[in-house]
């Protein structure tokens, strides 16, 4: 695909004329890393704060009546727990149990949510939604063209934006959100992020991104604020353990092995994939995700085989550089009986067979 | 400065610079921009002998990671033991502390086959136009 083919956010002139190096990224136009590095990018965010252009991301508004129950139907975590201005992570299901996408289900008010999800399965998940759709009394509309989304993360992410907004951030706690401005642009603000810090993501008028950006970016270099790209966001979010569409998740695995049992509320009711969920609590499962350290040197990387004896019994799903942790680490899939901490196997780098080990998640927790 | 004018160049993005019968191997800035952070870098053992072209190496960053081919033939008689600890000099100093391996080098006419600066130039910017 050509880059005059690829879809591009508000940003994408700002980001090459501040030096991002941009790349093909599920068919948008993204910046990989800025010039200050992926694993500057990576520490800034662990010990300052870091920006991230997350507007390739999509948003689809539900509304009416039957909002709550069209919600419920189509995702495995409860909704009706949520109050007004609260988040929720939760699974977009098909009837298999499996994953069409995950997402952020935040709740404007009993009849209005608001659903964020992955870029590029915007369009799939809305098709998919609205083919669900009728027989409740709901209206679900595709607003991801209506809105820049900006993550502004890291322990001094809130000191960088609070005075630019006219909302009190630390009234709202982790997983909640508000509406207010942002200087002066009508926003969603939000306590949410994929990185394992506190901060905040934003959602507002496309046409105001540039001004927005370049003012978060002023107020934020001094207290050590840094573009970031999605290189550094994969391995921040890789030591978070937060599962990646396409990686961890897709629509062959179910989030009871995707070690998501939190998400997955059997007890809530009806919904696309229950029974088969229910069936596989109650057999048992045959493969759970772990997280794991390679104790060799060496880096095992996304596909790479898992072995176990001379058995290939996977392959790493996500695996990389932790740049906080200074580690080599990844997730993959494994037989139940070889999932315990401590357990050894090996992973096939190039060749070379490495020895690795099942180590507790998150890899990485903020101290709150 | 990208592509200083006094190294040789080879379409898989290494370097050379000769002085007398020793070689000392690199990777372009273009290389290690196209990288990003590098973290290991694999090099072979001193005494060892490489055709020209040959795998000699391997370098990781944060993102993805690369194979290191000899630009010319010869005997490896010194390798950048500063790699080790700060695998990081091939970003910040590509042409000076990010060098990797010193051949002796077997035939001295094997240069004149690699790329001068200003066609390595030009090919980089015809792979950057793809």
């Amino acid at each position: 695909m050509s880059s005059t083919q690829l879809k591009k956010t508000a940003l994408n002139e700002v980001h090459r004329k501040q030096g991002g190096k941009m790349v093909d990224f599920g068919g948008w136009d993204m910046p990989v890393q800025y010039p200050a590095g992926t694993i500057a990018e990576h520490l800034a965010v662990r010990t300052a704060a870091g920006i991230f252009d997350v507007s390739h991301m999509g948003e689809i508004e539900i509304k009416g009546p039957q909002s709550l129950a069209l919600v419920q139907h189509i995702t495995c975590n409860d909704a009706s727990k949520l109050s007004d201005r609260q988040a929720q992570y939760s699974g977009l299901m098909t009837p298999a149990g499996t994953f069409v996408d995950d997402i952020l289900v935040h709740r404007f008010d009993p009849e209005h949510y608001f659903l964020c999800v992955n870029a590029s399965n915007s369009d799939k998940d809305f098709d998919w939604i609205q083919s669900h759709a009728p027989g409740f009394d709901a209206e679900v509309t595709n607003l991801s063209a209506d809105y820049s989304q900006l993550a502004i993360q890291g322990p001094r992410a809130l000191e960088i934006m609070q005075p630019m907004i006219d909302a009190d951030l630390s009234a709202i706690k982790y997983y909640w959100f508000t509406t207010g401005h942002v200087d002066g642009v009508p926003a969603i603000i939000a306590r949410t992020g994929y990185t394992g810090e506190d901060g905040v993501e934003i959602y507002f008028d496309p046409g105001e991104s540039e001004r927005i950006w370049n003012k978060i970016i002023e107020a934020g270099q001094p207290l050590g604020l840094l573009p970031c790209g999605l290189a550094a966001r994969n391995t921040l979010r890789l030591e978070a353990k937060m599962a990646l569409y396409g990686h961890e998740i897709d629509d062959t695995t179910t989030p009871l092995e995707a070690d998501l049992a939190w998400i997955c509320k059997l007890g809530k009711g009806e919904f696309l994939g229950r029974d088969v969920l229910a069936a596989q609590k109650e057999q048992g499962l045959t493969r759970k995700l772990v997280g794991f350290e390679v104790l060799d040197k060496g880096i095992a990387r996304d596909g790479y085989p898992v072995l176990i004896g001379d058995q290939q019994v996977g392959h790493v799903t996500s695996g990389s550089p932790a740049p906080f942790l200074k580690k080599n680490i990844g997730l993959a899939y494994l037989p139940m009986e070889h999932t315990a901490i401590g357990t050894k196997f090996e992973i096939d780098v190039r060749g070379r067979r490495l020895a690795a080990e099942v180590v507790p998640t998150p890899f990485y927790k903020r101290s709150k | 400065m990208a592509y200083p004018d006094d190294l040789h160049y080879t379409k898989d993005h290494e370097w050379i610079r000769v002085e007398g019968d020793t070689g000392t191997v690199g990777i372009s800035d273009f290389a290690q921009e196209q990288l990003g952070d590098v973290v290991h870098v694999q090099l072979p053992r001193i005494g060892e002998t490489f055709d020209a072209h040959a795998h000699f190496g391997e370098i990781e960053s944060v993102k993805t990671f690369s194979e290191l081919f000899t630009p010319v033939s010869g005997e490896v008689v010194a390798i950048n033991e500063a790699l080790a600890d700060a695998p990081e000099l091939v970003n910040s100093e590509p042409y000076g502390g990010g060098w990797m391996i010193k051949l002796k080098l077997a035939n001295s006419s094997e240069t004149d086959k690699l790329l001068s600066s200003s066609e390595y130039e030009d090919y980089v910017e015809s792979q950057k136009e793809d």
